[in-house]
């Protein structure tokens, strides 16, 4: 392949690791917005945590290898963003620090008061890289100041702008509503009411604020292509939450996950060819072709992406197979074993309503 | 302090404290695999107790490994954004590869064997912590080939036109002997630290005479680990020892701060002088051993800093090519001494034990040794890296890069100095969480645990959500 289309490869690989990284993640951000909305009770919260602790790490990787793959690809883009977002992206890596010890600390104790601290940690620090990512990304978008030497010289105040803002508020609801969905999906009974209803409280808004951003992300650099995305993700959108509201909770998972991901391709779409626009001038900006490695380099991550990834596709796939059951609070009606009596042990429920198969693999 | 300066504190700061984590998050799976494997095998349930004990610690331990090594991935760019357009180009194909194959494998699979207990076939379980022993290290094999670019650049070229490095072969890059070394004797340094920790912990509770039928095992599993590994450390570190003398000449003489060339070089156990070590008040020789360690021979010939420095200014022009002498002197010592010091230890314990023996009471410092020990190895290793990147100083890439033009030329000092301030204070709070969460853990022992049998329907209390 020539260099150029390397280029356009990387770009779009690039494109593809956020849209998974969003689509998976997004229900993981949604469902820690949603811990104490959806979850009345502590035990009902170890519930809703349930749903995403087998596969919540997985999901993350997605943002390692995106950050990789830039960083192997477009070196350049790599060190002005990380560089010029700096402080933005320290709050990120904090809450993303915090987040994992919040999911994963948060059952090693029993005491109410230890569970308490992480789930409200879990909460704040789901929501907040939702509303940042949105952020971030809308600024890469709209284009930064950057000098000729490609150095980013504005402030983290910089970054604040009404259409970031915008972009951000679309991410955080529109995960929000994500995870609501996913909750739907995942759980049963008053649960199950409960995220259904959020997700329906939500949706309008998270609707709003994505016509909103992506109307206003036309505007400024729209295309025909970024015009048909926009459409297909506001379609998907409309059509997550008409299926919420009938109930088919996996045609609802399917809208709200096509619409994160034609979202995300809109973004990318009204990027290319430029990978960080400069509104210094154009002629500082930072594109496909001056910001990207070496042909040898991306031909070697050519070869390593399309031999290794079909394997991780495939293995994360079966994960999720393997835990698709419904996760249910316990019966309360059902004896509680002696040595576990007074902890919340959520248990996995076999066959779903929205068609989930039903059993474990024996 | 500048931004220079600064973002070195916080490279270091952070890189250290994400190594804490890593070689007993390498070592522990391996040996919680192992355990398992052992109760597929034998059916016997004490196995199965100690695969759950050992493995919420490692659980405990892979949380904070996560956490930490998110900010080594972002941190290139964001305080060392110069470094990054330099290299970037052969760099980032070592640490994109690592994601690919190695964080997918790791985290999916550990996301199988936390909840697949009651999910999974038996066997296909067992494969899964296997899985995630293989994703580790082949994690570590990839971050070592990048590290052991910036210590032996190979497999590139200069290009004069973007003053960048290209990468020319990846299969010289990633076979670059100093990453094949610095594998070997890192992983083995991993089974050591995860070792003490099993030692550690298991001896606490047979010091109480508790938990004897499930622990005992587990110390015996443990001393011999630490035994082998320390063995494999030295033999690895000495090999180690002569590419370094090869590939970087200042490091060897920075670490005995031998300024003259010798022939033959002593090495030196313990020196007390000015702090620049160039007056040397009074110090503990060992005839010859430097000498062995650089070169394979007793008589060998060992340079002296003044010359490396000589030849370096000569190659590279005017400038200082020395690193800190204290730091490299003291550095090397202590990875060594506490490394062996732990390998005594577990010398004696397996003494000790020998035949179903059990230490008495009059053998009270055995047992606190044996707890302490845990500490050992993370020292060694934390010693082991700062001796490595401290020595190659002023390179950020050996005889390519300066450090000092890696740094993000635009990222101002208030910004360094608060996001160093910010990860150290939560690093410090995390510390104390995840000591805490870890000894009441390993107090309560494996009984503290649900050791229902797996075929309970039910989620193992603790142990998943
Ligand atoms: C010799 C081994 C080794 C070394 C030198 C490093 N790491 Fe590390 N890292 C691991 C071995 C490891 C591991 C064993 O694979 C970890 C430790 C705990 C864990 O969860 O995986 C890990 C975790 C880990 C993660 C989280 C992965 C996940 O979410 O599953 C990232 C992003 C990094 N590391 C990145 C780095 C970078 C950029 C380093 C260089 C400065 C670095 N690590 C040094
Ligand atoms: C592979 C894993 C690595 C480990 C375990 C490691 C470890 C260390 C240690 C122990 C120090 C010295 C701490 C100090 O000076 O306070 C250090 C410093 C440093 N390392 Fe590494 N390092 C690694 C990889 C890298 C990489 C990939 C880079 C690329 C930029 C790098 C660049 C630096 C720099 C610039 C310093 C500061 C120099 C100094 O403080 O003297 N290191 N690292
Ligand atoms: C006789 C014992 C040992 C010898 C001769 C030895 C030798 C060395 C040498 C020469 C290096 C520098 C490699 C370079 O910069 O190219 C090194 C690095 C290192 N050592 Fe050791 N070492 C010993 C024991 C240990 C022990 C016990 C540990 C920890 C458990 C340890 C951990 C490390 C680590 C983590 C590094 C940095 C990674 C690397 O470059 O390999 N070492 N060692």
């Amino acid at each position: 392949m020539s260099l150029q289309e390397l280029q356009n490869l990387w770009f779009t690989l690039i494109a593809v690791l956020w849209c998974g990284y969003f689509l998976l993640e997004g229900f993981d951000f949604g469902v820690a917005a949603l811990l104490h909305v959806v979850g009345r009770t502590q035990e009902e919260r170890g519930v809703l945590l349930r749903t995403i602790g087998p596969v919540w790490d997985g999901n993350e990787v997605w943002l390692l290898v995106a950050g990789g793959a830039t960083f192997a690809a477009f070196p350049l883009w790599y060190a002005t963003l990380f560089s010029g977002f700096y402080l933005a992206l320290l709050l990120i890596l904090v809450a993303l620090i915090v987040r994992v010890l919040a999911i994963e600390y948060r059952n090693k104790e029993t005491g109410a008061l230890w569970r308490w601290r992480w789930d409200v940690a879990h909460t704040v620090t789901g929501a907040v890289p939702a509303l940042l990512w949105g952020v971030a990304f809308a600024n890469v978008v709209h284009g930064v100041p950057i000098d000729a030497a490609h150095h980013y010289t504005g402030s983290f105040f910089t970054l604040l702008n009404p259409y970031a803002l915008l972009g951000g508020l679309t991410t955080l609801s529109v995960f929000t509503l994500h995870g609501a969905v996913f909750l739907t999906a995942k759980t049963t009974g008053e649960l199950r009411q409960r995220a259904r209803k959020a997700a329906l409280r939500v949706g309008p808004v998270a609707a709003a604020l994505a016509v909103a951003f992506l109307g206003w992300t036309q505007i400024d650099k729209g295309t025909a292509a970024t015009a048909a995305s926009a459409a297909v993700a506001a379609v998907a959108l409309l059509g997550g939450l008409f299926a919420t509201w009938r109930g088919r909770d996996g045609w609802a998972f399917a809208g709200t996950g096509a619409a994160i991901v034609a979202t995300t391709a809109t973004l990318f779409l009204a990027l290319h060819p430029d990978v960080m626009p400069s509104t210094t001038s154009a002629a500082y900006s930072l594109t496909v072709h001056n910001a990207s490695s070496s042909h040898y380099t991306l031909t070697v991550m050519s070869w390593v992406a399309l031999a290794f990834t079909p394997l991780v596709l495939l293995y994360q796939g079966w994960t999720y197979w393997v835990f698709r059951a419904r996760i249910t609070g316990r019966d309360p009606l059902s004896p509680r074993k002696p040595q576990s009596a007074g902890t919340p042990e959520p248990t996995a429920e076999p066959a779903g309503p929205a068609g989930t198969a039903a059993g474990t693999p024996a | 302090m500048n931004a220079l300066m600064l973002a070195r504190w916080q490279f270091g700061i952070t890189t250290v404290y994400h190594f804490l984590f890593v070689p007993l998050t390498i070592g522990l799976a391996f040996l919680t695999a192992g355990l398992q494997t052992a109760w597929v095998r034998t059916g016997k349930e004490h196995y199965l107790r100690s695969t759950k004990f050992f493995g919420k610690l490692f659980l405990i331990n892979f949380a904070l490994g996560v956490a930490t090594g998110i900010v080594q991935e972002f941190q290139f760019g964001m305080a060392w954004s110069e470094y990054s357009r330099f290299v970037g180009d052969v760099f980032g194909a070592p640490l994109a590869i690592e994601g690919l194959l190695a964080f997918f494998l790791e985290s999916t699979f550990l996301g199988l064997w936390i909840f697949g207990w009651d999910r999974l076939p038996k066997k296909v379980h067992l494969a899964c912590i296997w899985l995630v022993g293989i994703g580790t290290t082949l994690s570590a094999y990839f971050i070592l080939a990048a590290n052991a670019w910036m210590q032996h650049p190979v497999g590139f070229v200069l290009d004069p036109a973007t003053h960048s490095a290209r990468l020319t072969s990846i299969w010289s890059v990633l076979g670059n002997s100093t990453a094949v070394v610095a594998f070997a004797h890192t992983i083995a340094g991993a089974f050591l630290a995860a070792g003490a920790l099993m030692i550690a912990v298991s001896a606490w509770h047979l010091r109480r005479e508790q938990n004897a039928e499930t622990l005992r095992p587990t110390l015996r599993l443990g001393l011999a680990t630490v035994l082998v590994a320390c063995v494999l450390t030295a033999v690895t570190g000495d090999v180690d020892g002569k590419i370094m003398t090869e590939q970087q000449p200042m490091k060897m003489a920075a670490a005995e701060a031998q300024y003259h060339t010798s022939q033959p070089a002593s090495f030196s156990l313990f020196t007390i002088g000015s702090l620049d070590g160039k007056s040397e008040v009074w110090s503990v020789r060992v005839p010859g051993v430097l000498s062995f360690l650089a070169t394979g021979s007793f008589h060998g010939k060992v340079d002296g800093i003044d010359d490396v420095q000589a030849a370096e200014v000569a190659t590279y022009g005017p400038g200082t090519y020395t690193p800190v002498i204290p730091v490299t002197y003291w550095s090397f010592r202590l990875m060594i001494g506490f490394g062996m010091l732990a390998g005594l230890i577990a010398a004696a314990g397996l003494w000790f034990t020998r035949r179903g023996r059990t230490p008495g009471p009059q053998r009270r410092w055995f047992w606190r040794a044996a707890i302490w020990s845990l500490a050992l190895p993370p020292l060694a290793a934390s010693f082991g890296w700062i001796f490595t990147e401290m020595g190659r100083q002023p390179w950020a890439v050996f005889g390519v890069l300066a450090t000092r033009d890696s740094v993000s030329p635009t990222v101002s000092t208030a910004t360094v100095a608060t996001s160093l301030i910010v990860l150290t204070a939560l690093y410090a709070a995390l510390a104390v969480i995840e000591v805490g969460l870890m000894v009441r853990t390993a107090r309560r022992g494996p009984e503290g645990l649900d050791a229902a049998p797996t075929t309970d329907a039910e989620p193992q209390l603790g142990f998943a959500y």
